[in-house]
């Protein structure tokens, strides 16, 4: 059953919707149309705001405020495109871009990958940081799926789905600062975990070719995110959504 | 998930004291802990600290034992021990020595006292000797800034050293260089 919402007055950009009570600044954008780049957050998981790229100004409020995080008031009036949040986008990108060894030519996701696509949207054509180039192993040790940390970006949608929707919690982020990294129960192969269920919602939602199957070869990895929405509903709803109902 | 029993599994109720299941009794320590705090999963921290005062270091198998108490998963456990700077995996050396290289301690010279027992022993800072015998630490700032440079010798604390005198504490309880 879905609950009556208080409809107040939200603008995005000098352009009115209405938004409902409770709602975060991303959701209403989203359910009105308005494209807000975003990477971390994930319809139907807990939020985490960490990826910092979905920056939204709130008028009379000279802070960024994550739109993930922040909920609707009425009256807000919300700015998305600022040459201000352009400039902070694109230098999260290419801080995210100088961080690991994201080289799409040879990735599973290239053409499929969020990564690749907030970079296209926020127009990020060069990265103008040092590259870090760490040393990161692949982790192929798990008959079905592979972690390759190299274009991982930490966004722990892996972790959270693990925890919130599977209820296994093999994921988690270990370590701190430029060494900080996902580890599956004791740091241990992932192949070795006793505790992962081999369900595959890791790799559904991950943004970047950092999880895939095994075996996929250049751009033929297709991650299904949305996939985790239809969950959340039916768990939530007892509503059962098919591929593409999504809101 | 009433069934208290399931919850005793490291409860001391159904042994005689002074003997863990394990053979060791420091788990007792840390399940007298673990009771008190009557094993809520937020005192993961406190029961970790309390697993390296007794131990000395947290091994793998004192953090699966910590998870298991509190019903946690153990990339939790790993992520969270992990993250903190005061946890270490590795057991420490016989003896100890904590050079301060704040900023008082750094200016009189205290590099050069942590570089002479690192080459003397071998042993590179914040890690302890192949034989097991040092740990070589560096510290923040001990705030005895007026006896710079300082060292803390196996919990000791001692004002204006220089190379030469380290050396000699050193070698007076570890052995000399051969």
């Amino acid at each position: 059953m879905r609950e009556t919402r208080s409809a107040v007055h939200v603008s995005f950009d000098g352009v009115e919707y209405e938004g409902y009570a409770g709602e975060s600044v991303l959701q209403c954008a989203r359910r009105n149309g308005v494209t807000v780049p975003s990477l971390c957050f994930l319809e139907g998981l807990s939020v985490w705001g960490g990826c910092r790229i979905c920056v939204v100004e709130i008028a009379e409020d000279h802070r960024l405020r994550p739109a993930c995080a922040t909920q609707i008031a009425a009256d807000m009036e919300v700015k998305v495109e600022t040459p201000r949040l352009r400039a902070y986008r694109k230098a999260i990108l290419e801080l995210l871009f100088a961080e690991g060894n994201h080289v799409c030519a040879v990735c599973v996701s290239n053409g499929k990958c969020e990564l690749q696509d907030m970079a296209v949207l926020c127009g990020m054509d060069h990265v103008r940081y040092d590259y870090q180039s760490p040393l990161r192993e692949i982790d192929a040790s798990h008959p079905k799926y592979v972690f390759d940390p190299n274009r991982c970006i930490l966004c722990t949608r892996c972790v959270r789905v693990c925890d919130e929707i599977e209820g296994a919690h093999v994921w988690d982020i270990g370590f701190r600062g430029e060494e900080a990294h996902l580890v599956t129960e004791m740091n241990k192969p992932w192949g070795e975990s006793l505790s992962c269920t081999w369900c595959g919602k890791c790799v559904a939602v991950c943004p970047t070719g950092s999880l895939a199957y095994e075996g996929r070869a250049i751009g033929e990895m297709e991650h299904d995110p949305a996939m985790i929405q239809r969950l959340a509903v039916a768990r939530n709803r007892g509503e059962w959504l098919y591929p593409g109902e999504e809101q | 998930m009433s069934d208290t029993t399931t919850r005793a599994v490291v409860g001391v109720s159904d042994r005689q004291q002074g003997e863990h299941p394990s053979g060791d009794n420091r788990f007792d320590l840390i399940d007298k802990h673990l009771k008190r705090g009557r094993y809520a999963q937020d005192q993961l921290i406190e029961t970790l600290h309390v697993a390296q005062d007794v131990f000395g270091y947290l091994s793998e198998d004192i953090l699966i034992y910590v998870a298991r108490a509190l019903r946690l998963p153990p990339s939790m456990v790993y992520g969270v021990a992990t993250f903190y700077q005061l946890f270490t995996f590795d057991p420490p050396g016989d003896h100890a020595c904590t050079v301060c290289t704040g900023t008082a301690c750094f200016v009189k010279g205290a590099d050069d006292i942590v570089k002479g027992v690192s080459n003397a022993y071998d042993v590179p800072a914040g890690e302890t000797s192949e034989d097991g015998s040092l740990t070589l630490k560096t510290a923040r700032c001990l705030g005895s800034c007026g006896l710079a440079p300082v060292v803390v010798f196996d919990g000791e604390v001692l004002g204006h050293q220089n190379t030469e005198s380290t050396l000699e504490l050193v070698a007076a309880a570890v052995g000399g260089v051969d």
